[in-house]
């Protein structure tokens, strides 16, 4: 116990500054009013779905809970079912054994609810693109409010996604 | 077994690994199998082929370990089956039925027939992986209009006329007996996949798994590509595997051209392999104790995991080492500078890693959970073919960079981390030994890294050509397996994960345990879905 303490206070605190919101990842119109996103800022919870990528995305989206990007820390935290989240965040092309799952979770969603795809699979279909296997991007399957582009986005990228989902426009 | 104990004419391929490949008829194909397993190889890999395009009628491929190397047979066969051998190899079941799923031809009377990749997505008639196979599908089968609210009043009928995926999963019947039916979409932020638990009370019965939720047309994407585009694809077949996945990518398009990469190019690749696998092992050992509820070992892990990310985008461009190995060379070198930070970064790890090492040890709650949790015994691991990290916890000791090392693993003596208990807790105990394993060898190559080119130029294989690539990745040994096509072209490439391995093996190690113990149980396989549901 005495080795658990002492490297907790020799760790400190690694927290780093949280990155802005970007309005270019914005793939629709907000449709969320105003004061429903103020509410979302303040504690958002959000329903990570694998709809097909190679799990390069989420690697990164672990990493967002980590010392350094302490997602949590901004009072945004994953939760296990959909019917508790406000956002769902999806990776990966859609590959058609997923695609039902996809819809059935976004249904599960309640609304109001916002969708943002991570990884350059889940903005455009990525290097599997669409096949008999694959129905490519994401907004294929479910309505997309940001795409987060990157193979794998870094966590910073993913964080910022988020944000600019829950953000005013300016 | 040596090669000449085979009734069959083998011919060495060029390359990095010893590989033999031969031609068999169908007699031969299962004498062949039983042969190997009489001696205690194992079987690698198993897939199919469609040669209907250029007269002739499909074939079925299995590599096998022997003594001397992998031992690769083909069997060509005009009718619509080939002799199953998954009751010498219990691993070939779920590969047998893959091939009936992606070419239509089927292991005869192998007692489980059931599909297994195939869902309800492409119809009945339709085998993805034929060479004619030509079959109109929508872009998606349900595109949906930009316009939300349009969308909400279709979405409905949609889903009831959306196919279920009737898979006929075994049933346990008696007094008390339950269903949970878990997936695919998981609680946590993990690949999807189905998993049906039958139990009493807390304790598990059986565990059934049915994946294939990822299967994204990986294979036929390959044959769309050239020798050079593929590489970018290897490296996201699984992407915690991607350095693994690239350097067997390369050293098959190696072999089919007959060529080999300059030696710096070699030293680099084992170094990026061994930063991977550190990588890896730092994130499981981090989960592994937050599924025991020790939060202190995921934030410690992971705060160290992320260093090693930012050392390897600081170095090598990318977090994860993407696409830094290509056919022919490595496309990223390392500075005298960046050696020494990397030095210096590792003596700081380690000695945190043997610290982490000591709590982990020492934490009686830890403990409790870990050891005894979801064991694996030798002798079934050996009898059903568990490997990669998971079987060297059950005493299978198996390890590439050992046996078969490659360049430059060959002037390192690898240590190989093997245990018996087959537990948790043996492979959180694999983990932290492998760790240290890996900076050892990090700090042998950083000492004696050679100097010279990065890449050389890689000639046109001819039409036709084989080439192998089987490297020890993080979780076990990696196979591809690649016939050329014309102009630089890719005929077939079939990726093969330790995954297809393991998977069954964990329905096994569940058996007596609770459910609330499965995540935990799960975690300390981590296997791949993406690698194996291709």
């Amino acid at each position: 116990m005495y080795h658990l303490l002492k490297q907790i206070i020799v760790t400190g605190i690694k927290t780093e500054a949280p990155p802005q919101p970007d309005e270019t990842l914005r793939v629709t119109a907000e449709r969320l009013r105003a004061e429903i996103l103020d509410y979302f800022a303040g504690a958002l919870t959000i329903r990570h779905v694998d709809a097909g990528s190679c799990n390069g995305c989420e690697l990164e989206i672990h990493m967002c809970n980590n010392p350094y990007y302490n997602l949590e820390g901004l009072g945004i935290k994953f939760v296990a079912s959909p019917r508790h989240a406000d956002m769902l965040l999806v990776t990966g092309p859609v590959s058609r054994h997923m695609e039902v799952a996809l819809k059935r979770t976004y249904d599960a969603t309640p609304d109001p609810k916002l969708v943002v795809a991570i990884g350059d699979c889940g903005c455009t279909g990525g290097i599997f693109g669409e096949s008999y296997a694959s129905c490519g991007r994401v907004s294929n399957v479910i309505p997309v409010d940001v795409a987060v582009p990157g193979c794998p986005p870094t966590p910073l990228a993913i964080m910022q996604g988020i944000l600019t989902a829950i953000s005013r426009k300016a | 077994m040596k090669l000449e104990d085979f009734q069959i004419e083998l011919k060495p391929l060029p390359g990095a690994m010893p590989v033999w490949h031969g031609r068999v008829d169908a007699r031969q194909w299962r004498t062949a199998c039983q042969q190997v397993r009489d001696k205690g190889g194992r079987l690698v890999a198993l897939w199919g082929s469609d040669n209907s395009d250029r007269g002739g009628g499909f074939a079925v491929h299995a590599a096998l370990t022997v003594q001397s190397g992998l031992l690769v047979i083909e069997l060509p066969f005009s009718g619509g089956s080939f002799p199953d051998i998954s009751d010498i190899f219990p691993a070939a079941n779920r590969m047998q039925r893959a091939v009936r799923d992606l070419f239509g031809v089927g292991a005869e009377n192998a007692a489980d027939q059931r599909k297994w990749l195939r869902h309800t997505a492409w119809p009945a008639d339709v085998f993805p992986l034929r060479k004619d196979a030509s079959f109109e599908f929508p872009v998606s089968s349900s595109k949906l209009e930009l316009n939300p609210e349009a969308q909400l009043a279709t979405r409905n009928s949609r889903l009831e006329t959306g196919q279920t995926d009737d898979y006929p999963f075994v049933r346990v019947e008696g007094e008390g007996v339950h269903e949970i039916p878990v997936g695919p979409v998981h609680a946590g932020t993990i690949e999807p996949g189905h998993f049906r638990f039958s139990i009493v009370g807390e304790g598990v019965l059986r565990l059934e798994e049915r994946l294939g939720y990822k299967h994204k047309g990986i294979e036929k994407r390959f044959e769309q590509m050239t020798l050079a585009e593929g590489a970018k694809l290897a490296g996201r077949v699984s992407g915690d595997s991607t350095v693994a996945y690239a350097w067997a990518y390369a050293m098959a398009v190696e072999s089919a051209a007959g060529m080999t990469p300059p030696p710096r190019a070699l030293w680099l690749r084992a170094l990026l392999l061994e930063r991977e696998r550190v990588a890896n092992h730092l994130g499981d050992l981090g989960f592994l104790g937050n599924d025991a509820a020790l939060g202190f070992g995921l934030a410690q892990f992971l705060r160290l995991k992320e260093d090693w990310l930012r050392m390897n985008a600081a170095l090598f461009g990318h977090r994860y080492l993407m696409d830094t190995i290509a056919p022919g060379g490595v496309a990223r070198d390392v500075t005298p500078e960046g050696m020494a930070i990397m030095r210096r970064d590792m003596g700081a790890m380690e000695g945190t890693v043997a610290l982490l090492k000591g709590v982990y040890d020492e934490h009686a709650g830890l403990q409790d959970r870990f050891i005894g949790c979801g064991r694996i015994k030798p002798d079934h691991a050996d009898r059903l073919g568990l490997t990669g990290l998971a079987g060297r916890a059950s005493a299978v000791a198996w390890d590439l960079r050992a046996q078969f090392p490659p360049v430059p693993y060959g002037e390192f003596e690898v240590r190989m981390a093997t245990h018996r208990n087959g537990d948790v807790a043996a492979r959180v105990t694999v983990r932290f030994e492998e760790i240290f394993e890996s900076l050892r060898l990090l700090r042998l190559i950083l000492d004696r890294l050679p100097l010279g080119e990065l890449a050389s130029a890689v000639p046109t294989p001819p039409a036709g050509a084989l080439g192998i690539g089987w490297v020890e990745g993080w979780r076990g040994e990696v196979l591809i397996a690649l016939e050329t096509g014309p102009n630089n072209g890719i005929r077939r490439l079939h990726p093969h994960d330790p995954s297809w391995q393991n998977w069954p093996l964990l329905e096994r190690a569940v058996l007596g345990n609770i459910v609330p113990d499965f995540p935990l149980i799960n975690k300390s396989f981590n296997l791949s879905y993406s690698g194996h549901d291709l």
